[in-house]
């Protein structure tokens, strides 16, 4: 080497490693800090994962929460000796299509007295279910001696109601009285004097947000004055005018206001009973009565108060005498909270409260039951011929890509090609889960068969060769030696396989699991719908209450996915073997 | 010789040794292709019975190839192609209608690297007589179980855990069960490809005793890459070059006056 460098003008190259030169003490601080940046990003990119999922979870989790309790009322109900015939007494049929309206009207007129008309009835009996009558009626069918008494039973509240307790209504302030105050009737449009000027400071903020209305106004009528519209100044002008009269009134600190439902609402609770303010003065109010008075006496400071509710009776779903009677209902410790578990025994329902995710859940089951028994004997049998026993030529390279294709084909194709085959060529049942667990097959298939292919030539060929070399055959290496040692691996691929079928929605939504099914499905046959699709079905209702089933399904499937993928790690960690 | 260096290698006329024992296996031009590599070339051989034989030469000379002709484990492989004759017992074991599966029950073999069963070291032992059926009960199973065990040297160190993993025990346990495993079977001839390349100095010495005692009941055939060993435990040599059989006979022979020079510059290490 020093032959041929030596007498050229090129500086020896260097083939050594010489530590203590300051190239190599940066290029040491280089790989270091190299490694070092290295290493950041991939804690930074956990990081990231780590919070998004909780993110993710604890918004699902806090969302789903109120879909797992829900509130009844506990009353009195009367069951009347004239609900059905005396002598139809021990009649199942007469007293499952007895009409239970008028007992559920007499309970909540009975626990509430005094609601009047045909509007507050009717407000009153909407606080409660469909389902409560329904569940009166399986007591009764069960226990017919209970016509004629009077039993303790919980009654569902409907959603909105369900939801007020679960803090969708609105804040309550309560002022106590300073002075008198007297009523001039006990039901009706009454009007309440109070010489003390008790109701002077609700008028101030009454006049308060009036002058920010005004305010508000004139902001609008410069924006549309500016406008190009071709009556623009027109409009500016009128709601300037708008705006000046509403200033005007708002100066006035003694005029009597009416209220609207855009401002909060004010009542007046008095003589046991509850008045909505509709004219405010300082002195005096005039008002409809929601809970009527006991008496028109006079009451004394500190008897009374005043009740405002803070959302606008115009924000919230609620009406100012559904809150009024529930909030009644609520000091008379008649409202009970307890675990919702309608939501697992029951299938779907139009009405919130009512709906649960029995069905879907029996539907699920079904379903992958159809596809477990499909596809985990077809998978692996394939899997061992195509990996052990399948001569090597152009035709199975064909197979070969077809099934790793066939992997990644989109999976509302395969739904497609269920409702092409299954129910229009064959004519299977729509919605059932016959039809379902073999599209899902289909889908799961290609996934089984890789990962089995996979975990089949994880075994060391050596293995194979002691069994061939003490003399077994062929098939006997494979059964009885690498399959047993693949097993781990095919049942995680298969269950990480029907964990991705547990999550499908596409190709079901093609053979129409995605219609409303409420009844629990009994055979894969029967119309079904699965978790995911009822997810779906649910996040598209307008109901608020379903924003909350919503969560809790979702709660649910991915309990389900856990289970399953954590039976997957455990089985492999189980039977692990090291060779 | 000339065959190597010509295109297409011929069959010179082979004259058998006279052998202290009698015949086992007799290879008559054998021939073995991967695909288009001519892996063993008219390689014509007598193995006696009751002895070791040891086949030696550097890597890649086809020796392992040419073991795993005699038990036909080459079948596994789809490129592989074996062509000549090969009898054991004046029986052609290519011959269509001999079942492999017979085959290989009568001619067991040792691979280089442990591979006991992951399963207890009773069912490893026990497979092969299970699967052949030699075995009409528990006890006759218990018995084959321990004779084997015995023969290989194995039994006193496992007997009280018997039910454990073939996995848990050492390198050199391993194959002395592996060698247990051949052996309970059966066999006449035991195949066994560099059974001592991953184990320890104690471990082997302890697999060459074994093998020693072994030699009185079958035709052992052994690939090593040690020539020590090769002097120590065979009486017999073959050495192998470049897919040639290059020189047979008495160990002895071999070792301490070669006929050929390709030989001697093996053995001391002058190549290879």
């Amino acid at each position: 080497m020093t032959d041929l460098t030596a007498g050229t003008a090129t500086p020896p190259i260097r083939r050594r490693v010489d530590i203590t030169s300051p190239e190599a003490q940066a290029a040491i601080r280089r790989r270091y800090r190299a490694e070092a940046r290295f290493k950041a990003y991939g804690l930074l990119a956990i990081l990231t994962a780590a919070v998004f999922l909780t993110v993710l979870l604890v918004d699902v989790g806090t969302k789903a929460f109120p879909a797992f309790t829900t509130h009844s009322l506990q009353l009195d109900v009367a069951i009347p000796n004239d609900l059905v015939a005396p002598e139809q007494k021990n009649d199942p049929v007469a007293i499952r299509t007895a009409d239970y309206l008028p007992v559920m009207r007499d309970t909540l007129r009975t626990a509430i007295p005094g609601v009047q008309g045909r509007g507050p009835e009717r407000t009153l009996i909407r606080l409660i279910s469909t389902g409560a009558a329904d569940d009166i009626r399986e007591r009764i069918v069960a226990n017919p001696a209970l016509i004629g008494t009077t039993i303790k039973a919980p009654l569902l509240l409907s959603d909105d109601a369900d939801l007020y307790f679960k803090g969708a209504g609105t804040p309550i302030v309560v002022r106590p009285s300073r002075g008198v105050a007297t009523p001039s009737d006990t039901s009706g449009s009454i009007t309440i004097t109070a010489p003390g000027n008790d109701f002077s400071e609700n008028l101030v903020s009454v006049k308060l947000v009036m002058a920010e209305r005004a305010n508000a106004l004139l902001a609008d009528a410069e924006r549309t004055s500016r406008s190009t519209a071709p009556n623009a100044a027109e409009r500016a002008a009128e709601l300037r005018k708008e705006a000046t009269e509403l200033a005007a009134r708002a100066n006035d600190r003694t005029a009597a206001e009416t209220l609207d439902s855009r401002l909060p609402s004010l009542l007046v609770g008095i003589n046991g009973g509850l008045v909505k303010i509709s004219q405010l003065a300082a002195d005096r109010i005039e008002g409809d009565v929601l809970l009527p008075l006991s008496s028109t006496n006079e009451s004394q400071a500190g008897n009374w108060r005043i009740l405002t509710y803070t959302t606008p009776e115009s924000s919230r779903k609620i009406t100012d005498l559904e809150v009024a009677l529930l909030e009644r209902f609520k000091a008379n410790a008649q409202v009970e909270r307890s675990f919702n578990w309608r939501f697992f025994t029951s299938g779907d329902s139009r009405e919130p409260e009512l709906a649960g995710i029995r069905g879907a859940i029996v539907g699920t089951a079904l379903t992958l039951i159809v596809t477990l028994i499909l596809c985990l004997p077809i998978g692996v049998a394939a899997a061992i011929y195509l990996e052990e026993f399948a001569p090597k030529n152009r035709f199975t390279d064909l197979i070969e890509v077809n099934i790793n294709n066939l992997a990644a084909v989109p999976s509302i194709v395969f739904g497609l090609l269920g409702l092409a085959m299954f129910l229009n060529f064959f004519g299977l049942p729509r919605s059932a889960p016959l039809v379902g667990g073999l599209v899902l097959a289909l889908l799961v298939l290609p996934t089984i068969i890789i990962a089995s292919r996979a975990a089949l030539k994880a075994v060391p060929p050596s293995i194979k060769e002691a069994a061939l070399g003490v003399g077994a055959s062929h098939q006997q290496a494979v059964f009885h030696h690498v399959l047993p040692l693949a097993m781990p691996g095919i049942m995680t691929g298969t269950i990480i396989g029907m964990a991705h079928a547990l999550g499908e929605t596409a190709p079901l939504l093609m053979i129409g699991m995605v219609a409303f099914i409420v009844d629990v499905p009994g055979g894969i046959t029967d119309a079904a719908t699965v978790l995911p699709v009822q997810i779906y079905l649910w996040s598209d209702l307008p109901e608020l209450a379903f924003q909350a089933k919503t969560a809790g399904a979702i709660v649910v499937l991915l309990v389900f996915l856990f289970v399953m993928n954590g039976t997957a790690i455990w089985l492999r960690k189980r039977f692990e073997r090291r060779w | 010789m000339d065959m190597t260096t010509q295109g297409i290698p011929t069959a010179k006329p082979y004259v058998p040794p006279q052998l202290a024992s009698a015949t086992k296996v007799v290879a008559r031009n054998v021939n073995v292709h991967y695909g288009d590599k001519h892996a063993i070339q008219n390689v014509s051989v007598d193995i006696p019975d009751q002895a070791v034989m040891a086949f030696i030469g550097p890597s890649g000379c086809g020796k392992s190839t040419f073991l795993r002709c005699i038990n036909r484990m080459n079948d596994t492989i789809p490129i592989c192609r074996v062509t000549g004759k090969i009898e054991i017992d004046s029986k052609d074991i290519y011959d269509p209608s001999l079942d492999v599966v017979q085959l290989r029950a009568r001619v067991g073999m040792v691979f280089q690297k442990p591979n006991p069963f992951p399963k207890s070291i009773f069912e490893n032992v026990a497979y092969g007589p299970r699967i052949h059926g030699l075995a009409r009960n528990k006890t006759d199973l218990d018995e084959i179980v321990t004779t084997s065990l015995e023969k290989a040297g194995l039994f006193k160190e496992v007997k009280d855990r018997l039910a454990d993993s073939g996995t848990s025990l050492s390198g050199g346990q391993q194959q002395r069960l592996c060698i247990a495993r051949a052996i309970a079977v059966s066999p006449d001839i035991i195949l066994m490809d560099e059974p001592c390349s991953a184990l320890d100095p104690i471990a082997t010495a302890r697999i060459e005793e074994l093998i020693d005692e072994l030699r009185s009941n079958f035709c052992i055939i052994i690939v090593t890459h040690s020539m020590q060993q090769a002097a120590r435990v065979s009486q017999r040599t073959a050495f192998f070059h470049l897919g040639v059989l290059v020189e047979e006979g008495e160990t002895e022979a071999i070792f301490t006056n070669p006929r050929e020079e390709r030989t001697r510059d093996y053995i001391t290490g002058r190549f290879g």
